[in-house]
């Protein structure tokens, strides 16, 4: 169960080796989770990171999860619900695509949407039934400032996020009142693997800052969350810039 | 939101939460209004069980039960037998002590223990083993009970004497063994519904602690609320209240007509919404400030309504919702005498840390109770609300939890919405013993609250 300050005591990651979600998985390790759940796809990475969570003290388990393969997510999550309630669940998973590449090879720029829209249209949907049936619990949605604003730069994985940010805010409405609790995160630009050697935007941040975050939002049980949070008014003023104009700036 | 009592009889899935207003889960609210429909809701919990609920004023998620029932036993409120003259009330669960104390007091009998609000049902007394400002002379509610019938897990009435190990289960047991459905309860006389008062304030902690160890067993009702804004040589600055009930004598004329009456008064509720960082250092440093200045030194023999001595926060209903939509929580700890210096150090961690407390409450608990999770046992008890939006409040209270626990000491369960489950154990030692008896009586655990669950009671010894 959460205590009053909506923190989980046993946490279900999808997208499992995701920077942003260890950062924090070990902040709400830190203070009241001892169950988690790591689920993507099988690798060392995923074992190794499960096995850095334990040395927190935590009871981590690792659960074969492929955001490319719908079908399988109702077998595999719930198999994680059957073992137990779930407090919070982050849907964390999502791939940045290479969008010149993307631009060319229709293939690859569908499997950005792929796994970044339906894989979290039909995981979220598993979830969020499962913690309904509970009758408490979070869905985090890791969504990003890229998908407030589709951008010449990467508007394959803008768009897929852009219809991930949708889907999200539209289910935390239809679970409004069923005590399950729907958070849209909206980071900028984070220092992650993912982003490496990439130019750094303004106002990048950190998975740290972002799990600070996610925490706080827990607490306040908010529904949408920007870290940092000057991106709030820095993304509103970006959402009614002229397209004209906003097609010569360099972002 | 909390669920607000209805009438409907349809089930519904409503949200609901604790008087704290924090951590919200939806579940099937039944309202039974027969033993028949009760043993009904029982029987039909479902997978994920149910919990009795009374009148939601637990501070946390006691009567709460995510994904499952929650049984409102409101719908239960008969009185059936008054005994005035050897002052003994049969009644059901769901009755609250207001309307006890308005059908009583007229006929000078008193509820034996009243927490600080009298919207409390019978059976949230039992579960939570309430006490109140006369526990040193009085113990815990439970102590007051003759007997109980219990509906349990398997849908079979069971009367309940005390003395008996399912009794001292279920005091203070969290609705976990079953639903109390009728008490037998001994009444307190009173010749009037009067309280005369003494007042008099303490300029520090060691100055009230030394007035309440040397005063304390005079008065049969005592408490002090403390400043914890206040710092420096003022730290733990106090007003004591002391009560007994007043006698005819002491009534002026007019009173003396009716010594019995009850009539208590209620201000308009606080609005639905009312916006978040209201109680701030601030405006409740001010409050505190006033409050106790306003205090006379000292004076004795006042003369005070029950409702403005016992629960002066009853007269504004909904006061919950001033804490604004992240709630709040109450910490509520004991620690036995002998530990004065734990106290002590928490008092100075609390005004340190300039925590906007403007109801923070310390008294002394008298002998122990034999609930099994019972929360009182001899020694100093401190209670307070803090706006839950606080931050890194969660982190200080795990800490001050530890200081707590190493003292042999215990937070209050009907209170609690944060502790952390590794501490129950240590904070109950008959845990294990409650454990095993609802293995026992609820092998399938119908009975389980979100409570129960945060706080891993199903788990094994």
């Amino acid at each position: 169960m959460k205590d009053a300050f909506g923190l989980p005591q046993s946490l279900l990651v999808l997208g499992g080796t995701s920077e942003i979600a260890l950062a924090t998985a070990r902040r709400l390790i830190a203070r009241r989770t001892r169950t988690v759940w790591l689920a993507g796809r099988p690798s060392p990475a995923l074992e190794s990171a499960a096995a850095q969570l334990r040395t927190l003290g935590a009871d981590v388990h690792t659960v074969a999860f492929d955001a490319l393969d719908p079908g399988s997510h109702e077998a595999v999550l719930g198999k994680v619900f059957a073992e137990g309630d779930v407090d919070l669940v982050l849907l964390a998973f999502g791939v940045l695509g290479d969008q010149a590449n993307d631009e060319r090879d229709p293939s690859a720029a569908v499997r950005v949407a792929q796994t970044n829209y339906t894989g979290a249209v039909s995981a979220g949907l598993v979830a969020a039934r499962g913690l309904q049936t509970q009758g408490h619990g979070s869905l985090v949605v890791l969504s990003s400032v890229a998908g407030e604003r589709a951008r010449r730069s990467n508007f394959i994985y803008g768009s897929s996020k852009a219809g991930l940010d949708a889907f999200a805010q539209g289910l935390g409405d239809a679970l409004h009142g069923t005590g399950v609790h729907v958070m849209v995160v909206r980071p900028g630009f984070v220092r992650t693997r993912m982003t490496e050697g990439r130019e750094e935007a303004p106002l990048a941040t950190t998975p740290e800052a972002v799990a600070t975050a996610v925490e706080l939002g827990l607490r306040r049980r908010s529904g949408t969350v920007w870290v940092p949070g000057v991106l709030r008014l820095v993304m509103a003023a970006v959402r009614h810039t002229p397209r004209a104009l906003l097609r010569r700036l360099p972002v | 939101m909390s669920a607000e009592t209805t009438s409907e009889t349809a089930p519904e899935i409503t949200s609901v939460t604790g008087w704290g207003r924090t951590a919200p889960s939806a579940a099937r609210l039944v309202r039974p209004r027969t033993y028949a429909e009760a043993v009904a809701a029982v029987r039909d919990c479902g997978p994920r069980g149910g919990i009795p609920r009374g009148l939601g004023r637990a501070y946390g998620d006691a009567a709460q039960n995510a994904g499952g029932s929650v049984i409102d036993v409101t719908g239960l409120d008969r009185i059936h037998v008054v005994d005035a003259g050897a002052g003994v009330v049969l009644c059901d669960a769901g009755v609250s002590l207001h309307r006890l104390m308005q059908v009583l007091l007229p006929l000078g009998w008193f509820v034996p223990v009243t927490p600080g609000t009298r919207y409390v049902t019978v059976g949230g007394a039992i579960g939570a083993d309430i006490h109140g400002k006369n526990h040193h002379v009085s113990g815990s509610f439970a102590r007051h009970v003759l007997s109980f019938e219990l509906l349990t897990a398997d849908g079979t009435i069971h009367t309940v004497d005390q003395g008996t190990d399912l009794f001292d289960a279920t005091t203070g047991g969290m609705g976990l063994t079953g639903v109390v459905l009728t008490a037998r309860i001994r009444l307190q006389p009173v010749r009037t519904s009067l309280m005369s008062v003494d007042t008099e304030r303490a300029r520090d902690l060691d100055d009230l602690m030394a007035r309440l160890t040397a005063t304390d067993h005079r008065h049969r009702y005592s408490v002090a609320w403390i400043d914890l804004l206040a710092r420096g040589a003022a730290t733990g600055r106090a007003v004591l209240t002391r009560g007994e009930h007043a006698t005819p004598a002491a009534l002026p004329a007019r009173a003396r007509r009716d010594p019995l009456a009850f009539r208590p008064s209620r201000l308009p509720a606080a609005p639905p919404f009312v916006p978040g960082g209201l109680l701030t250092r601030t405006t409740v440093g001010l409050f505190n400030e006033l409050w106790y200045r306003r205090a006379p030194r000292a004076r004795s023999g006042e003369l005070q309504s029950i409702s403005a001595f016992f629960h002066p926060l009853d007269g504004v209903p909904h006061w919950n919702r001033v804490y604004g939509r992240d709630g709040f929580v109450q910490y509520q700890f004991v620690v036995g005498y002998g530990q004065e210096d734990t106290l002590r150090r928490i008092v100075q961690r609390l005004a340190d840390r300039r925590c906007p407390s403007f109801l923070a409450v310390l008294k002394r608990f008298g002998d122990a109770d034999p609930g099994w999770l019972s929360f009182p046992r001899p020694g100093w008890t401190l209670a307070l609300d803090i706006p839950a939006g606080l931050p890194g409040l969660g982190a200080f209270l795990d800490e001050l939890d530890e200081e707590v626990a190493a003292a042999g000491g215990r937070v209050s369960l009907a209170k609690d919405s944060r502790l952390r489950p590794e501490l129950l154990g240590a904070m109950y030692p008959r845990l294990d013993d409650f454990r095993a008896l609802r293995a026992e009586l609820d092998p399938r655990g119908v009975f389980v609250s979100d409570l129960a669950r945060r706080l891993n009671f199903q788990e094994s010894p």
